[in-house]
């Protein structure tokens, strides 16, 4: 080692972790919200006697906060299903978010089921994709009841055979090996 | 192509006038000219002086820049190069994307000064823009269908590159920089589209963060990194001008030059109907040869010997 060389590497590395200072908290700076997960929300949308077991009403809620109306999401609500052997006495509360790229599908009554306008994926009455691109069945929010009023809560993705899963961006599958190639997002609320 | 006019040498500062072909040189082979001979000079009043000293002004301005900087034998150098035979319209497509470039910047630094990137105001300060702004209107058209003449005629000057074959050695570099700048271009085009944050915009940017989200393992992620979060808010917008107005032209302005910088030092390529010429100078190695032949093996060292 010449004198020469060790000032070198002293200058070099000076000059790396000069440049790091400035990058590393740069680049952490713009990637925190990957990490980020905001408050959870609740937003009461109806007295209990609103919602029936045969039928979806539509309400409106705010799902991201500070943005006015485009923060705003619509939601199909209905009492739990004896009929469909779904557990008595719940709510379910279906996101109007098409699980192929995010379009907003609508329930048709006449049909019983969910329509997407922009490329033609077709849900059934409990949200199971009979139709289409989309690659996986309407996402769900939790629901509770307080003091009379059905709450919805957090959104949370499902499988093919309805089991709760961490809340997954349209497009992308789940259950199964999906689990491992879209992992779950810290930001997300996890599964009820 | 058809012949453009030539533009006499005393309009055109000297340092940048194009240099003359050898054997014709000016003022001819060094005799003085025939008036010297016979009269003598004349005694210059002080207008004439003055004059004179105006009219070298801005030579003289340049060859003060110029001997600082030695930007002359780059200019001449850039300015007056050589093009193959056969150099046509097609080539000008390189020159077209930049320009369209340069309106976008020009118009979006005009469009900056009204525009409010934030979630409740943005829609309505682009309707002022729009509206009430003299001229406002024909700005932020330039700029909002000036983008899609850009991305067309990236894919115009690429499409020129591939079939003329320039792509191939030596200036493969030059094509990665260009796919680089088109990577970067489809990215400003994505990111000013949500910009005005109406409908159209909202549900577009939506499904094209959704359609990144489809990459296995890093899609999710990238997903949250484009909204700022779980869902497209409040700094999805400004994450996003500053991604369009700030980052990525940045980006774009150090590749052109880059990109242009090859052009310039490798030149453009012929096209490919235009037939090499045969060498009026036969090939060195074969005039080598023919040499040690005609020498009749008299040389020792010849290894044939």
């Amino acid at each position: 080692m010449t004198r020469r060389r060790a000032f070198t590497i002293a200058a070099q590395g000076l000059g790396g972790i000069a440049g790091a200072a400035i990058v590393l908290p740069a680049v952490g700076f713009a990637v925190a919200p990957i990490f980020h997960r905001g408050k959870e929300r609740w937003e009461a949308v109806g007295p209990v006697s609103d919602f029936v077991e045969d039928t979806y009403r539509q309400v409106v809620f705010t799902e991201t906060e500070g943005i006015g109306d485009a923060g705003k999401t619509t939601a199909y609500v209905r009492k739990s299903s004896k009929q469909l052997e779904e557990e008595p006495g719940k709510y379910v509360a279906v996101s109007n978010r098409c699980a192929h790229l995010g379009c907003p599908v609508r329930f048709v009554e006449a049909a019983g089921n969910f329509i997407c306008p922009c490329h033609g994926g077709v849900y059934d009455f409990q949200g199971k994709r009979i139709g289409g691109p989309p690659v996986r069945p309407l996402d769900q929010f939790q629901t509770r009841v307080r003091e009379g009023q059905v709450e919805l809560g957090p959104r949370y993705s499902v499988t093919s055979q309805l089991e709760p899963v961490r809340a997954r961006d349209p497009g992308e599958f789940t259950g199964g090996i999906w689990e491992y190639l879209y992992p779950p997002r810290p930001s997300t609320f996890p599964a009820p | 192509m058809p012949k453009l006019p030539t533009i006499p040498d005393s309009i055109v500062p000297a340092p940048l006038r194009k240099p003359a072909k050898p054997g014709e040189g000016r003022g001819g082979n060094g005799q003085a000219p025939a008036d010297l001979k016979t009269s003598p000079p004349e005694r210059q009043t002080d207008v004439k002086r003055l004059g004179d000293q105006a009219k070298d002004a801005p030579a003289d301005v340049l060859a003060w820049v110029d001997q600082r900087t030695g930007a002359t034998g780059f200019l001449t150098g850039m300015l007056f190069r050589k093009v193959p035979k056969g150099t046509n319209w097609f080539y000008t497509l390189g020159s077209a994307t930049l320009f369209a470039f340069i309106v976008q910047a020009v118009t979006g630094v005009f469009l900056a000064m009204f525009y409010t990137p934030s979630t409740t105001q943005a829609y309505a300060s682009i309707s002022h823009i729009n509206n009430d702004v003299p001229l406002g209107q024909l700005v932020h058209g330039m700029h909002k269908w000036g983008s899609s003449v850009m991305v067309i005629l990236i894919f115009l000057h690429m499409g020129r590159t591939f079939f003329f074959g320039a792509y191939k050695y030596p200036r493969e570099l030059n094509w990665v920089i260009g796919v680089i700048l088109l990577i970067l271009t489809m990215t400003m085009a994505f990111t000013g589209y949500l910009l005005p944050f109406d409908q159209r915009s909202f549900w577009a940017s939506v499904v094209g963060i959704n359609i990144n989200g489809t990459g296995p393992i890093v899609g999710p992620y990238l997903s949250d990194f484009l909204r700022a979060g779980p869902e497209l808010g409040a700094t999805t917008l400004s994450r996003f001008y500053s991604i369009h107005m700030l980052l990525v032209p940045g980006a774009i302005i150090s590749l052109i030059g880059a990109h242009m910088y090859l052009v310039v030092k490798l030149g453009t390529t012929a096209p490919p109907w235009v037939k090499a010429e045969r060498p009026k100078i036969a090939d060195p190695v074969q005039q080598l040869d023919a040499g040690a032949e005609s020498n009749g093996g008299g040389n020792g060292a010849s290894p044939t010997s």
